[in-house]
């Protein structure tokens, strides 16, 4: 019995340990950005890295979202004949819910494990240490910049991904299954409320700081070698995936 | 210029310094000679402050950085350049970007001034010309050349080097070598060299620090320890399977 103790003692210790150590990393990372010398060169690379390369995969999943929406939207829908309310059927979750977390696990896919095996490769080959001895911060020059990349990045994709999917569900429901054009978008219009999208853009940043802080931290201090990058990686994108679920629960209970 | 008194370092249950203790006078080349994973390297991150040690000091210039942190460490890490075992140059960065990228975030200089002392370390590490390759375009030997490079631009007082040959033919070895007496000459800085090269390093540095069980066994020029009695150092200068060095 007091073995077993012991052991839940001991893990919950480390989990908490654990814990902490994150948020002195998220902590410290956020207060470098006020801090000047800014790296604005470094943060527009990190723009296109984790926001316009991402565009390819945006606007596919977010157009087949769309599309898969409208389809089985459009049966349900007739089948208690308020076809007519296909739009908001397809903008609301698309708004609130799926736009923010499917585009963040897609980011979470994309970029966030390439962030992850980028900085824990540097790690591994002393380019961190190279830096920090050359007194330049790490946290400054890797860190920071790909924070706010994220938090300028992700609403922005969000809404991509938002947008598009609504011109999918467009093309199935008007162009393929004969609704109208303007039921499509005057019921959306009637339905939709500045609040919706509101909600969207603070779940993706929320989202955003999330995955960023997983996947730098998990690269920043990464194991040794190429096993422990891929460890890293396998577990930023696993970590992040379902903090992105959790967070996605608890910010829906905030704003329902 | 660097006193190191009786520093200890263990990770978990293993001990790696057990109380080394080193004096490095100024403008001195010395190389730290030891068994791998005997704990040089771990010696030497202790010296910039990449490793806090768990007892003993480290004077640097009169200061024990041992017991600095953040800006002041930064202050005494100005004073060194780090030549590291892979070079570990960025990947994202051009051969001129890396060796410019200290001046670029350091010191307040000309795009000009920069131009010059760049195109100048790359004259010195016969590295002219490679300017625009990146670091995965370029051989092992020549890494090693962009971080010495790197590793000077700055002029530092105090030069790191940690196996700066590891992994180079005969006559690369030579060459970085050659590099490191004719920059120690022409820079004049203090450099601590970690080492596997026996018996070539006897030809490049002043005096020779023999770690071994986590202390230094014995220190001094190249020809004491070339004349040592010690059994331990004769072993390892011998490369002898027998000995009381044992194999791991």
């Amino acid at each position: 019995m007091t073995g077993l103790l012991r052991m839940v003692g001991s893990g919950a210790l480390s989990v908490l340990r654990k814990m902490g150590h994150m948020l002195i990393f998220l902590v410290q990372s956020l207060s470098y950005a006020f801090i000047p010398p800014f790296k604005f060169r470094i943060l527009l690379r990190e723009i296109q890295f984790i926001g316009t390369k991402s565009m390819t995969v945006i606007v596919l999943m977010g157009s087949f979202t769309g599309m898969v929406l409208a389809l089985q939207g459009f049966h349900l829908l007739r089948k208690v004949g308020s076809e007519a309310l296909l739009g908001p059927a397809v903008a609301l979750p698309l708004i609130r819910e799926l736009g923010p977390v499917l585009s963040a696990l897609t980011i979470t896919g994309r970029a966030g494990s390439a962030l992850t095996a980028e900085i824990g490769i540097m790690r591994i080959s002393e380019q961190i240490d190279a830096l920090t001895a050359m007194a330049l911060n790490p946290m400054r020059y890797l860190i920071v910049p790909k924070m706010f990349a994220a938090i300028i990045a992700f609403p922005l994709l969000t809404a991509i991904y938002d947008v598009v999917g609504i011109y999918g569900g467009y093309f199935v429901g008007v162009k393929l299954l004969g609704l109208s054009s303007g039921t499509y978008f005057s019921q959306m219009e009637h339905f939709l409320e500045m609040e919706d999208i509101r909600i969207g853009i603070y779940k993706s940043l929320t989202f955003g700081i999330l995955v960023l802080w997983v996947c730098c931290y998990k690269g920043f201090y990464t194991g040794y070698g190429a096993e422990g990058v891929s460890k890293a990686t396998t577990e930023a994108v696993v970590m992040s995936s379902v903090l992105i679920l959790i967070a996605d629960y608890f910010l829906g209970t905030l704003f329902i | 210029m660097i006193n190191i008194v009786g520093l200890q370092k263990s990770f978990g249950e293993q001990k790696v310094l057990s109380g080394v203790s080193l004096s490095i006078s100024d403008k001195e080349l010395i190389a730290i000679i030891g068994e791998s994973g005997g704990g040089k390297s771990v010696l030497l991150r202790h010296l910039i402050g990449l490793l806090k040690p768990d007892r003993g000091k480290i004077v640097v210039e009169g200061e024990d950085i041992t017991k600095m942190s953040g800006r002041e460490l930064d202050g005494i890490r100005q004073k060194f350049g780090v030549v590291f075992q892979g070079g570990a140059l960025f990947d994202s960065l051009t051969i001129y970007e890396n060796v410019a990228f200290p001046l670029k975030e350091k010191m307040k200089l000309s795009r000009r001034e920069i131009n010059e002392r760049v195109e100048d370390a790359l004259e010195d590490v016969g590295l002219r010309g490679m300017e625009d390759k990146y670091p995965a375009e370029i051989s092992g030997g020549m890494k090693k050349r962009v971080a010495l490079a790197r590793a000077l631009i700055t002029e530092p007082k105090i030069v790191l080097f940690d196996e700066p040959t590891t992994g180079l033919d005969p006559i690369l070895l030579h060459a970085i070598h050659k590099l490191i007496t004719d920059t120690h000459k022409k820079y004049g800085f203090t450099g601590v060299m970690i080492s596997h090269d026996i018996p070539e390093i006897f030809h490049v540095v002043d005096r020779i620090a023999f770690l071994y069980k986590g202390t230094i066994e014995v220190v001094g020029t190249p020809k004491e320890i070339r004349a040592s009695s010690d059994p331990v150092v004769r072993q390892f200068i011998k490369g002898s399977l027998r000995g009381p060095i044992e194999i791991s």
